[in-house]
C-alpha cells in the first residue's frame, strides 16, 4: 500500500533538531518505508540528518510518502505530529 | 617532526573573555578536522579494517554520550538534555553511516579521512539551507562529526578529566558536555577558535577565574599538543612558542596582573564609602548563575541586572515557568548577596520565535521590544512574572521593567503583576514580602515625566546604553555614527540629573546599570550626580570601589559642575580624563 499526503509546517521554528528526533522516533516505529519530500528533494524519514538537511522552516510544504502495510497509520500519526506542532505551546 | 625542531613563534588575536595571564602547555582537545591525517589503503583486509575501526569509534561515541547524559541528568536545576538524544540519533544514522563506509571502500582511504569527507558534504548541504536557525543545526553534525573523530584518532586522553599536569586547554569551542568532565586544578585557560563574550567557555572561565581568549579562528590548527603557549586575557591574544624574551616579558606582565590584582581583590568587599561617608551601593550585572561567587569575590552587594534574555534565546521552545524559576530561584537565594534586581524579558519578539511577521522591523531598536512586546503577548508575560514572584520568597528581590516611555506603560505592567501576585497568593504559593517594582530609564520621554513615573514605582534603574542611544539618535551598531556615541555628552549629564532629582524628590532610589557605571574614569562624575546604586560587570567593581573610597562627595559635586560649565562632549571628557589622571595618578596610568 502506498500512502501520499501533504502537510504544512506550522510550529514557529520549523523541522529543528527536536521536531526532527521526533519523526524518527515516530517513524522507526512502522514498517513501511516512509519518504519525506520537499521542493524536490527526497529523503528517508528514519534518519535525522537527512530530514534536518531537507531544511523545513514554519510554513514549507512536505510531501510525506510511505509505501508498506502500516503506510497509513504512518502517514496519519506523523501528520498527527505536524498539526500537533510537535507538542509546542 | 623531531622535537628539536624548534618552532616559530605564532600571534593570534581573539576576544579576551576573561582577563588575566597564564602560560604553560598546550593540551589539544580537538583535532581540527583540517588536522585529519590521509593515508591510502592497500588491499581488502584494510578496508575492512578500516570500516572496523569506524563502527568501533561509533559505538564508543554512542557509550560516551549516553554516560554524559547520564551524569548531567543527576545534576539539579540543569537543562534538558534531548540534545544529546538527538546527537545519539545522529550517531545511528544509516546514511552517515552508510556514506562512509562508502568512502572507505569506494576511494579506499581510512576511517578518518572518510570520515571528514562525510561532514564536508553535510557542510555543504547545510549551507544551502536559507532558514538561519535551521541552518545552524550544523553545528550538531560537526560536534557528532568531531566526537567520532576523536575517538578514531584513538585519542581516549582526550578527556579533560584526564589532562595529567597543568594545561591550557586548546579547542574549537567547548560545550557544557566538555566541561562538565573537567578538572578545574589542572587547568591554567582557554583558547578557542569559535565563541564570544557570551559563549559556554567564556562564562567558565569567568566563573572559575582563568584567563581565555576566544574567536581566535585557527588556533586548533596553528598548535600542537606539548607547544608552549601564553594565553593574553586582557588584550585579547595568544602567542604560541614565544621566544625567552617574550616568555619573561609576560611572567613580568602576569605578575604585576595578579599582584595588582590581588590588592583590588583584598580591598573588594569593603563597602563603597567616600572618605566623606557618602555610601553608594554596588552591584553586579549578571547573565548566568554561575557568574554570582566571581561577582561576590570582586566585591558586589547585590546583583544590581540580571538579564533574562538567555532563556529565551537559541531556544527551540519557549522556556517553562520551572525553567525561569529554577534560574531566578538560584540567583535570589544566592549566598553573600543583600538583593537581585530581575529585569524581564528585554528583546524583540523576534529573539526567541521565528515567526516571519516579527522577524523583520526596519528599526528594531524602536519597535515591538522589551515591555511592548511582553504587553502584547500577556501570556508570556504572566510566565515570567510568576517565576520571579514564586522566587521571591527565597530572599530580596526587585523587578525591573525595560524600555518604559510613559505612565500607561507602567500601569498596564503592575496590574498584570498584580493580577499574577494575587492569584498566587489565592493558591497560597508564598511569594516576597518586599518585592520592589522598579523601571529602567532608557527612553528620553520617562526622563521628561520622570516626576510621575516616580510616584508609580520603588525605584529607578539608567540603562544608559540605550538612554545614550535614543538621545543622541545613534544607531549602536553603524560604525559611520559610533563617533558620536558620548556618555559625557552634557546632555545625557543633564538627563541623568533630572532622573535623579524626580527620584529623590519622591523619596524613591536610583541605580544606573548601562557601561557607564563601570568605567572607572566617570565615577566621581556618576557620584556627583547623586546615584544611589552602580551596578556593573562584575570584574569592574573592584576599581570602581577603589576610586569611591578615595574620594569626596564633596569633589564628585565640584567637578560635575565645573565640567557642566562647558559645552562640548569632547571637552568635558578630556577635563574629566585630565582631573581623574592628576588625582589617581596610580589609577590611570596610560
Amino acid at each position: 500500500m502506498k500512502v501520499t499526503r501533504v502537510f504544512t509546517i506550522t510550529n514557529e521554528l520549523g523541522i529543528h533538531a527536536r521536531s526532527a528526533a521526533m519523526i524518527v522516533e515516530v517513524s522507526n516505529r512502522y514498517k513501511a518505508k516512509i519518504v519525506l519530500e520537499k521542493d524536490g528533494t527526497r529523503v528517508n524519514a528514519k534518519s535525522i540528518l537527512g530530514i534536518l538537511m531537507l531544511g523545513c522552516p514554519k510554513g514549507s510544504k512536505v510531501i510525506i510518502q510511505a509505501e508498506g502495510v502500516d503506510a497509513q497509520e504512518a502517514v496519519e500519526e506523523l501528520g498527527k505530529l505536524i498539526e500537533d506542532k510537535f507538542g509546542e505551546n | 617532526m623531531g622535537d628539536n625542531e624548534s618552532r616559530q613563534t605564532i600571534v593570534l588575536k581573539g576576544i579576551g573573555v576573561s582577563p588575566g595571564i597564564a602560560m604553560g602547555r598546550a593540551y589539544l582537545l580537538d583535532y581540527a578536522i583540517a588536522n585529519v591525517p590521509l593515508y591510502h589503503l592497500r588491499d581488502e583486509a584494510q578496508v575492512w579494517e578500516e570500516i572496523a575501526r569506524f563502527e568501533k569509534a561509533l559505538r564508543q561515541s554512542r557509550r560516551q554520550l549516553a554516560a554524559i547524559k547520564k551524569s548531567l541528568s543527576d545534576r539539579e536545576g540543569m537543562e534538558p538534555f534531548f540534545i544529546i538524544d538527538v546527537h545519539i540519533m545522529m550517531l545511528r544514522d544509516k546514511k552517515l553511516i552508510y556514506n562512509t563506509v562508502n568512502n572507505i571502500k569506494e576511494k579506499r582511504i581510512n576511517a578518518e579521512w572518510a570520515m571528514k569527507l562525510t561532514i564536508e558534504r553535510y557542510r555543504d548541504i547545510f549551507a544551502k539551507i536559507e532558514d538561519e536557525y535551521l541552518k545552524a543545526r550544523f553545528s550538531d553534525v560537526e560536534y557528532v562529526g568531531q566526537r567520532i573523530m576523536r575517538n578514531l584518532i584513538g585519542r581516549d586522553q582526550i578527556r579533560i578529566s584526564d589532562v595529567g599536569e597543568p594545561a591550557i586547554i586548546i579547542s574549537r569551542d567547548l560545550s557544557p558536555a566538555d566541561t562538565v568532565q573537567m578538572k578545574m586544578e589542572n587547568i591554567l585557560g582557554f583558547a578557542t577558535d569559535i565563541g564570544g563574550k557570551t559563549s559556554h567557555t567564556a562564562i567558565v572561565a569567568r566563573s572559575i577565574g582563568i584567563p581565555a581568549v576566544v574567536g581566535l579562528e585557527r588556533v586548533t590548527r596553528e598548535i600542537r599538543s606539548k607547544d608552549t603557549v601564553i594565553v593574553d586575557g586582557c588584550d585579547g591574544f595568544i602567542i604560541i612558542n614565544p621566544d625567552p624574551e617574550v616568555l619573561k616579558r609576560y611572567e613580568e606582565k602576569k605578575r604585576h596582573y595578579e599582584i595588582l590584582e590581588e590588592d583590588l581583590l583584598r580591598e573588594a568587599k569593603r563597602p563603597a564609602v567616600t572618605t566623606d561617608q557618602y555610601k553608594i551601593e554596588i552591584g553586579a550585572n549578571i547573565e548566568f548563575v554561575e557568574e554570582i561567587p566571581t561577582a561576590i569575590m570582586h566585591g558586589a552587594e547585590g546583583i544590581g541586572l540580571y538579564r533574562t534574555e538567555f532563556l529565551y534565546i537559541n531556544k527551540e521552545q519557549l522556556p517553562t515557568e520551572e525553567e525561569h524559576f529554577s534560574h531566578y530561584r538560584r540567583v535570589i537565594e544566592g549566598q553573600g548577596i543583600r538583593w537581585s534586581t530581575i529585569r524581564t524579558f528585554d528583546l524583540g519578539g523576534d529573539k526567541f520565535i521565528s515567526d516571519p511577521k516579527l522577524a523583520k522591523e526596519m528599526n528594531p531598536v524602536m519597535g515591538l521590544r522589551a515591555i511592548r512586546f511582553c504587553l502584547q503577548e500577556v501570556e508570556l508575560f504572566k510566565v515570567q512574572l510568576r517565576a520571579i514572584l514564586r522566587a521571591s520568597a527565597f530572599g530580596k528581590t526587585k523587578i525591573l521593567f525595560p524600555m518604559i516611555s510613559g505612565l500607561e506603560e507602567i500601569r498596564r505592567a503592575k496590574s498584570i503583576y498584580n493580577e499574577v501576585r494575587e492569584d498566587l497568593i489565592r493558591q497560597k504559593i508564598p511569594v516576597g514580602a518586599d518585592i520592589e517594582i522598579g523601571i529602567m530609564i532608557e527612553v528620553p520621554s520617562a526622563v521628561v515625566v520622570a516626576d510621575a513615573l516616580a510616584r508609580e514605582v520603588d525605584f529607578f534603574s539608567i540603562g544608559t546604553n540605550d538612554l545614550i542611544q535614543y538621545t543622541l539618535a545613534i544607531d549602536r551598531v553603524n560604525e559611520r555614527v559610533t563617533y558620536l556615541y558620548e556618555p559625557l555628552h552634557p546632555a545625557v549629564l543633564k538627563l541623568i540629573m533630572m532622573v535623579v532629582e524626580a527620584a529623590h524628590r519622591a523619596g524613591i532610589r536610583v541605580a544606573m546599570c548601562g557601561e557607564m557605571a563601570g568605567e572607572p574614569a566617570y565615577t566621581l562624575i556618576l557620584l556627583g550626580l547623586g546615584l544611589d546604586e552602580l551596578s556593573m560587570n562584575p570584574l569592574a567593581i573592584p576599581r570602581v570601589k577603589k576610586i569611591v573610597r578615595q574620594a569626596t562627595l564633596e569633589e564628585s559635586r565640584a567637578l560635575l559642575e565645573n565640567v557642566l560649565t562647558v559645552a562640548t562632549a569632547e571637552e568635558i571628557e578630556h577635563l574629566v580624563r585630565e582631573y581623574m589622571i592628576r588625582r589617581f595618578p596610580d589609577d590611570f596610568s596610560g
